[in-house]
């Protein structure tokens, strides 16, 4: 079932290149309706792996030789962590579409491209051979290069660039470690749980976790390799930063947890302090620079590297609890991310034509367009991590397995958290809430639209339905940490 | 035993009421009976429950436990005991009342009304969980509508007000958060009682330092004190205690006077409460070890709130001031709890009044508050927007029922006999004064303050020369009237009668003063 999640992408992104380019109407229904599909199809794959597999252990789709000679298969497969992300790729993939309704240039083009992105991203959550895997995560560079190129706003050939040269910087890293794993394993294989099995020899581990966790991790916005992530979102086209946000970056915390923790435990022991302490300065510096921008974009851009850091940082915790909280933060930071950019992107620069905090201040937006209000504060006191959102029981996961390890970084985390809300609340208060004079709102501004409406409140329903009942995600995450693939990372918890 | 979930029903009420309001948008009017509907029905239920409360046993009744996300250790579990089923009644009577005080509020009514009403499930959920977790969710629930409703319907000065509200009451929050996930951590709890058994038995130290304790914390009792600050400063922004109140004199002032009510009068209350209900029971040994300096921030916190009240200027703010001044008792009678005085088991008396104390005076003090910021409130609109001391004069001589109820208010407020807000301060001092002779004589200072500045207000206000343009000013109205009769009834009824309170108070008090 699952598997079909990457096919109907795929296939919904052909049908819209032999649709003619004038259909700019079934160019968005095609769109729609495949993002839609994706999402039954995953939804059903989750209900069918819940079921089936209460052992938490992957569960094979698809596994057929692909390139013989170099004992390359196509295998696909899924346990919980891979289906969480997957469900948050299908969410955000359908709530894309509905922000992109109004793109009227290239309709086609853009809604293609956007559909072979998410193509690639489930095929790189799906994927359980690691060369196939790469494959996927390098496939996933081209749309997104060009749909911040093409469509995309302030500044877009500088962002488009930086980040393909990130991308392509850090899978070349990446690269680099799977060979040698490859070849110092001897198992002629790149098949992940394959390999897992194999240990490595100790020296081995030390430099070539760092390699691929770093190569991995600078897409998840590891500080100081971050730099890519406020400019890349502030260029991209509202869809655009809310897949960035919402699930590029997720890959490379995926690909970090999967290839370089899964196959490098003695390299992860080696260096967890280092790698927690720059998510820490990642979450504390994200949020106070977010503090201080004036572009609405740069600061959810700015908050992502530090909402990132709460994954990195319950990654280097080794211990389940942590683990289930950096996983169900990047469900978490994946929705409320996207819904931020949507308000800010689609909602109000696409009105107000300015994101500059000084510039909307006089606009009162909280009169001039409520629902965009209403919703940008629900998703505002979400990524606050106030309780009753699903980024909370995230991050309470993630401290609490913080403070078995690391006592001082939890606390500079409570700053960072703290920094978090007070630039919530700026933004609240500047953009939203200001008493504005009546000459400047006398702008007139569209109404907010249906497919709006409809994407702002399936993002909206997910944080709280996965805040008030967390059990629906843990129960597919739970028990897979518990299972033999992450035996090796994990040390003891509390449960 | 009980079939019916009460007290799940109670805090849905106005959940679901505020839901509707806001639906109702267009017909303010429809919304706002709607809301006031379901402020009166809660407080039927509130009534029920405090009808059919069995005081002759203590621990919690009415008690509702689900499992919901049991691999978090995530339970949902209601209960209520005397000083729950206090703090939920009074929650229960402030709303309505709170909303008559802005009946005719401006612009977005429906979104004034139906906030309110959120904020009242806030204060329900926070008095009647016992599960960190959905705890924690409701009492940032009662936040986030609290900002909003300083921030839309405040005064000139409102932005600043609100913003510093949020800011501090976020940061003792998250301080608390912290220090919460440090317990959880160690122990796999977030259930009150489990904790509170724990800590009985002296696990919660031990607990602590065998799992996060190492090269950073290299000490048990530092571990354990830096966890219990974490709690204790969340509490002490709430509450609030000197020197974490700078956010409320701004607060109070700025927000419409309904929000004022339902802020002292309620949510402050939620700042003792978690002393009486977490810190009390989760850390009694470092409640004790910190003790001096705690009685000491409370007697700052009573008598420098009395004589900055004195130095006021604005009646809003002087009747701000005097809301931290009266609070300041409680936390006085709380701290002297955890003293240990001569031999062990005796003081148990003293211990048990201090405490029936601070219950009745946090349920009289935020009776007398609210009604307080009402007359404050009627004032400024009266006044054209002036609230100043020097503004009035004389209107006892146009306004003779209005000038009669306020000054029945403001004695109760300092304490008159036969009055309401008697019987707490009383048993509070009688029991500290044993406990903790000096902070007690200390404290007394601020009760000779208190009755000199409320006296001042009755005095500037209601006596001497009436300037002429105040000689149009409405007596109360029959509405205002019929307002105010239930308030001024219970007021007299609760002096006179305190018993009623304490018949509730007092197992609770009991089973709270058996800790130490």
């Amino acid at each position: 079932m699952l598997a079909w999640t990457i096919l109907i992408s795929f296939l919904g992104a052909a049908a819209l290149v032999l649709l003619p380019a004038e259909s700019r109407r079934a160019a968005r229904h095609t769109a729609l309706l495949t993002a839609l599909a994706g999402l039954a199809c995953a939804l059903a794959g989750a209900v069918q792996y819940e079921r089936s597999a209460a052992s938490g252990a992957p569960v094979d789709l698809v596994n057929f030789s692909w390139i013989a000679d170099l004992h390359i298969h196509f295998h696909l497969a899924a346990d919980g962590v891979s289906i969480t992300l997957v469900l948050l790729t299908g969410i955000a993939a359908v709530a894309g579409v509905l922000f992109s309704w109004n793109i009227e240039r290239r309709t086609r083009e853009f809604f293609a491209l956007y559909l072979a992105l998410i193509g690639s991203v489930y095929g790189v959550f799906l994927s359980f051979d690691l060369f196939l895997l790469f494959v996927f995560y390098e496939l996933a560079i081209i749309p997104k290069y060009f749909l911040i190129a093409v469509w995309g706003s302030t500044r877009r050939e500088y962002g488009a660039m930086k980040l393909a040269l990130y991308s392509l910087v850090g899978s070349a890293m990446v690269l680099v470690g799977l060979i040698a794993a490859y070849v110092v394993s001897g198992a002629q294989t790149f098949d992940l749980t394959e390999l897992a099995k194999y240990h490595f020899p100790a020296a081995f581990q030390h430099w070539a976790f760092p390699l691929v966790f770093v190569g991995f991790a600078i897409l998840a916005g590891l500080w100081p390799f971050h730099t890519w992530a406020p400019t890349g979102h502030v260029a991209a086209p509202t869809a655009g930063s809310m897949l960035l946000a919402g699930v590029v970056m997720k890959l490379g915390a995926y690909g970090a947890l999967r290839v370089a923790m899964t196959l490098f435990p003695e390299g992860l022991r080696a260096w967890q302090n280092e790698i927690a302490l720059l998510a820490v300065i990642g979450i504390v510096y994200g949020a106070t620079v977010a503090l201080v921008q004036r572009d609405l974009k740069f600061v959810i851009g700015y908050s992502s590297v530090s909402h990132m850091g709460f994954v990195l940082l319950g990654l280097m915790t080794l211990s389940k609890i942590g683990l289930s909280g950096a996983v169900l933060q990047m469900f978490s930071h994946g929705i409320i991310a996207g819904l931020l950019f949507a308000v800010v992107g689609r909602m109000v620069y696409d009105r107000a034509h300015t994101r500059d905090l000084t510039e909307l201040q006089p606009m009162n937006l909280s009169a001039l367009a409520p629902f965009a209000a209403v919703t940008f504060v629900i998703a505002g006191a979400a990524s606050m991590g106030l309780p009753g959102f699903s980024g909370f029981i995230a991050e309470l996961q993630v401290l609490a397995g913080a403070w078995q390890v690391f006592p001082r970084l939890t606390l500079l985390a409570g700053v960072g958290i703290l920094v978090g809300i007070a630039f919530m609340v700026r933004v609240w208060i500047k953009a939203f809430f200001a008493e504005g004079d009546i000459k400047a709102s006398a702008i007139p501004i569209e109404p907010i639209s249906m497919p709006e409406r409809a994407g702002a409140l399936v993002l909206l329903g997910t944080t709280v339905l996965i805040g008030l009942w967390p059990g629906l995600l843990l129960n597919l995450i739970t028990p897979t940490l518990n299972s033999t693939l992450f035996q090796g990372m994990v040390k003891g918890g509390p449960q | 035993m009980n079939t019916i979930p009460i007290l799940s029903i109670l805090t849905v009420i106005p959940l679901a009421g505020g839901g509707a309001a806001l639906l109702a948008s267009g017909q303010s009017k429809t919304s706002r009976s709607i809301a006031f509907g379901a402020s009166l029905l809660s407080l039927a239920v509130a009534a029920a429950a405090w009808a059919m409360f069995d005081s002759g046993r203590g621990g919690a009744q009415y008690v509702e436990r689900l499992a919901w996300a049991p691999s978090l250790g995530i339970e949902y579990h209601l209960g209520v005991d005397g000083l729950g089923l206090l703090m939920v009644l009074l929650s229960a009577l402030l709303a309505p009342f709170a909303m008559l005080a802005s009946w005719e509020i401006g612009p977005n009514r429906n979104l004034y009304f139906a906030l309110i009403l959120f904020l009242e499930a806030g204060l329900f959920g926070t008095f009647t969980a016992l599960n960190f977790f959905h705890w924690f969710i409701y009492w940032e629930l009662g936040l986030i509508p609290a900002f909003f409703l300083i921030k839309l319907w405040g005064g000139p000065r409102r932005t600043r007000a609100a913003n510093q509200f949020l800011i501090y009451t976020l940061a003792g929050s998250m301080a608390m958060l912290l220090a919460f996930l440090a317990l959880y951590a160690a122990t796999g709890l977030f259930d009150f009682e489990e904790l509170a058994r724990l800590a009985r038995n002296g696990g919660l130290d031990s607990a602590l330092f065998a799992k996060l304790g190492g090269s950073f914390f290299k000490s048990r009792e530092t571990l354990a004190t830096v966890v219990f600050f974490g709690v204790f400063l969340g509490f002490a922004v709430k509450a609030p205690l000197m020197p974490f109140h700078t956010w409320l004199p701004s607060a109070y002032t700025e927000a419409p006077a309904g929000t004022s009510m339902l802020l002292t009068g309620a949510m402050s209350k939620m700042g003792v409460y978690g002393f009486l209900r977490i810190l009390l029971p989760l850390f009694p040994g470092q409640m004790r070890a910190m003790q001096t300096p705690l009685l000491c921030l409370a007697v700052a916190t009573i008598v420098f709130s009395a004589a900055a009240a004195l130095a006021q200027r604005d009646l809003k703010r002087m009747v701000a001031y005097s809301s931290i001044n009266h609070v300041g008792y409680c936390l006085l009678g709380i701290f002297a709890v955890v003293r240990i005085t001569g031999d062990a088991g005796t003081g148990s008396a003293d211990r048990a009044a201090a405490l029936n104390g601070v219950m009745l005076q946090m349920f009289n003090h935020g009776l007398t508050a609210a009604a307080l910021f009402y007359f404050v409130g009627l004032i400024e609109m009266r006044g054209g927007g002036l609230r100043g001391l020097d503004d009035f004069g004389g209107l006892r001589k146009v306004a003779p029922v209005f000038c009669g109820l306020m000054g029945i208010t403001l004695f109760a407020s300092l304490g008159l006999p036969g009055l309401n807000g008697f019987v707490g301060e009383f048993l509070i001092f009688k029991g500290v004064l044993p406990l903790a002779g000096w902070a007690a004589a200390a404290s007394t200072l601020g009760l000779l303050i208190t009755a000199i500045f409320l006296l001042t207000i009755l005095q500037r206000v209601f006596s001497g020369p009436l300037p002429s343009r105040w000689s149009g000013w409405k007596d109360l109205t029959s509405g205002e009237r019929l307002t105010l009769a239930p308030v001024m009834a219970l007021m007299l009824l609760l002096g006179t009668c305190p018993q009623i309170l304490m018949r509730v108070a007092n197992p609770a008090a009991l089973a709270l003063s058996k800790l130490f």
